[in-house]
């Protein structure tokens, strides 16, 4: 296997590095899985309606060294709605940059994750979290971000702290001399009590192809809160897998939108475990595509423990040529009693050139639940187009009323205000057909 | 203001009307009644241009203009208003929004300035007393989960704000109880002047003890049959549909 053996050598010279010793045997362990699963094809049963294996056969600049060419300027152009107020951690080629990044709250710690996993005070946070995702992805991308992990952070929010400010996340490919690929690697703890808001973005420099393999693990403890908002809006070079594991402790809150509006090939992986009773969790997205995105998103809730509560809603408006898959998975494992779980996917296409593969599943081992699950693939409702234009309201405007009608179920979710209101511009300024 | 003639249409091939002749001037009050499948609520929609209906043979001629030829959007920016039967909901598009976006486009439509914020609510202001709505049901997603008589009402009220020249109020009145018939009624009556019209398509009399047609008109198996003074609706009343249908069909068979 010639791609193996090409990634082996990035492994082998990373293995080399002395002062990243702590992380070696998972890392080990993951190259092995890596070489063992491989690149997943159509035949995957999880990767059936996306096809990533092209992507991995192009020539890609793998960087190990953190040095870079990206200047605080070309993030100026990129930067988020209410970023003076915000915490920002940048990741350069999937390589953490501490000099581009901004930490101003209080209680807020950010550790480079080899430092973390030999530091008295994180170390067994790190054994018992890094990697998790493992568990639940069971395919040779997962294994590849763990087995190169390089310039990852360890971010943890004390104990109690509201952080108040919220930590935007920017993913920079600078693909202005050649392909990247890249891996970012985040391992966030929010500990008992505290309360996170975590946005994130994505994007891409030049016009040369980027593949982002990112994986960020998230532990949310007791009673702590976390919001979580991804916004996925790079162009149409830009290629990610990006996995989001989120493990919640006892009555634990986590909320999640995922906007995912441009780029080549993204597939998204959101797994939340909720692993003791009474944590509530929620899962929205919208995706609305063009051109010929393809666009993945694979969701997991696992039900471990009883009482927990689960809502998912997830919404698709496909224009033009693009693909589209939603694949929600549900579990509800045996002592998972009193779970309640609901799951729901809609999907409007505008073309019909576009498609979208929906499948909704529920997989329940309890018997005293309460889950629900659909799913539905339509076009834009045209007795309520009509109305509208019985109105006086031309046709492409009444188009643009519905699917931002459509779409607001799912961004009025996002309860940062300046983050709000910048994705309903997004939204917007794609319904200038 | 409004001229049909032979007017004839149907939908996915099947004809529902078989040649209509019917003419309104401003000021005037017209019913349509008819039985159930008489093609009452076919006129409204094809008047209003909705897709689907296939207009066969015949003319209509809305303010000196060719009705037929334009989109649904250019006939109610022309002046002509259909309250919907079957309102429907749209979630997440609040009601204010899309009255705002109504009036407009309907000013731009005529190569005015769009309102601005403070002029709009002015103008809410004004009708909403009119026609007796809150402001709670209007800050809502369009009609949904109103009541029977909350859409209704929002019906008119979008008359109220978009000021027609010839509002076709389609079974306006079903659904709704005596009360809820009064209320929109009366905010029907409000609004209407020597320069408008009004086209009530309705199953029952009762509406038309509130909203007193000049002109009654039958509708029977896609043809008026019969025309009148408002007193042809009492008489409907007290028959029923079945002297009309007796009627129509010994006419047809001679």
């Amino acid at each position: 296997m010639s791609f193996v053996e090409n990634y082996k050598e990035h492994f082998e010279q990373l293995l080399s590095v002395k002062d990243k010793k702590e992380l070696s045997g998972i890392r080990e362990n993951a190259f092995n899985a890596f070489a063992e699963f491989g690149i997943p094809t159509s035949k995957h049963e999880e990767w059936k309606y996306t096809r990533i294996g092209a992507l991995f056969n192009r020539p890609y600049r793998f960087l190990l060294d953190p040095s870079h060419a990206v200047t605080v300027a070309d993030i100026d152009a990129f930067r988020l709605p209410g970023h003076q107020e915000a915490n920002e951690l940048i990741f350069v080629n999937g390589i953490f940059s501490s000099a581009l990044s901004k930490i101003i709250s209080k209680g807020l710690a950010v550790v480079p994750l080899e430092e973390a996993a030999a530091d008295s005070r994180y170390k067994q946070l790190v054994a018992a979290h890094f990697g998790n995702s493992g568990h639940y992805l069971k395919d040779g991308i997962n294994a590849l971000n763990t087995a190169l992990v390089n310039g990852a952070v360890f971010v943890q929010l004390t104990k109690g702290m509201a952080v108040g400010l919220p930590v935007y996340i920017y993913n920079i490919n600078d693909a202005r001399k050649e392909n990247i690929f890249s891996q970012p690697r985040s391992l966030i703890h929010v500990t008992e009590n505290a309360q996170l808001q975590i946005v994130e973005t994505y994007f891409t420099l030049g016009v040369e192809e980027s593949f982002t393999n990112q994986v960020m693990e998230i532990v949310v403890e007791e009673n702590a809160l976390l919001e979580y908002y991804k916004i996925q809006n790079d162009a149409g070079n830009a290629n990610q897998v990006s996995t989001t594991h989120i493990r919640q402790a006892g009555r634990s809150y986590v909320h999640t939108v995922t906007v995912s509006l441009n780029g080549g090939i993204v597939r998204n992986n959101l797994n939340m475990i909720l692993e003791a009773e009474r944590c509530e969790s929620h899962l929205y997205g919208l995706y609305f595509q063009k051109g010929k995105s393809h666009i993945d998103n694979h969701t997991v809730v696992d039900n471990v423990k009883p009482n927990c509560f689960s809502n998912e809603l997830y919404k698709g408006v496909m224009n033009d040529e693009s693909t589209g898959v939603f694949n929600g998975k549900i579990f509800v494992r045996q002592q998972a009693q009193k779970t309640n779980a609901f799951q729901s996917n809609k999907n409007i296409l505008l073309s019909d050139d576009a498609s979208v593969n929906t499948k909704p599943q529920l997989e329940i081992f309890a018997d005293d639940v309460k889950c629900s699950h659909g799913c539905t693939v339509g076009q834009l409702d045209e007795e309520a187009l009509f109305y509208l234009q019985s109105r006086g309201i031309g046709q492409k405007m009444a188009r643009s009323l519905l699917i931002q009608a459509f779409a607001s179920d799912i961004l009025e979710h996002v309860k940062l205000a300046a983050i709000r209101k910048h994705v309903e511009h997004l939204v917007a300024e794609r319904l200038e057909f | 203001m409004l001229n049909i003639q032979n007017l004839q249409a149907g939908i996915e091939g099947r004809q529902i009307l078989r040649g209509i002749n019917l003419e309104i001037k401003a000021g005037e009050v017209h019913a349509i009644m008819g039985p159930n499948g008489s093609g009452k609520s076919t006129l409204a929609s094809v008047l209003a241009g909705k897709q689907n209906y296939e207009v066969t043979s015949g003319s209509v001629e809305f303010l000196g203009k060719n009705l037929l030829a334009l989109s649904p959007e250019a006939r109610a920016a022309e002046g002509l208003f259909l309250a919907f039967q079957y309102p429907v909901e749209v979630p997440g598009l609040s009601t204010t929004n899309f009255i705002k976006t109504a009036v407009n486009e309907i000013r731009k439509y005529h190569g005015r300035e769009p309102l601005d914020a403070v002029s709009f609510l002015k103008m809410m202001k004004q009708k909403m007393a009119l026609v007796n709505i809150d402001q709670s049901l209007l800050s809502r997603p369009l009609n949904e989960g109103f009541s029977g008589g909350e859409k209704k009402r929002n019906e008119i009220f979008q008359m109220a704000m978009l000021e027609p020249k010839l509002a076709i109020l389609d079974e306006t009145d079903s659904g709704l109880d005596i009360d809820a018939i009064r209320i929109v009624s009366n905010g029907v009556n409000k609004l209407r002047t020597k320069d408008n019209a009004v086209l009530v398509v309705t199953h029952y009399q009762r509406l038309l003890d509130y909203i007193v047609p000049d002109f009654v008109h039958v509708l029977y198996n896609g043809r008026i049959v019969k025309s009148g003074t408002k007193e042809l609706a009492l008489e409907l009343e007290e028959r029923g549909y079945d002297f009309i249908r007796n009627e129509a069909d010994v006419e047809q068979e001679a």
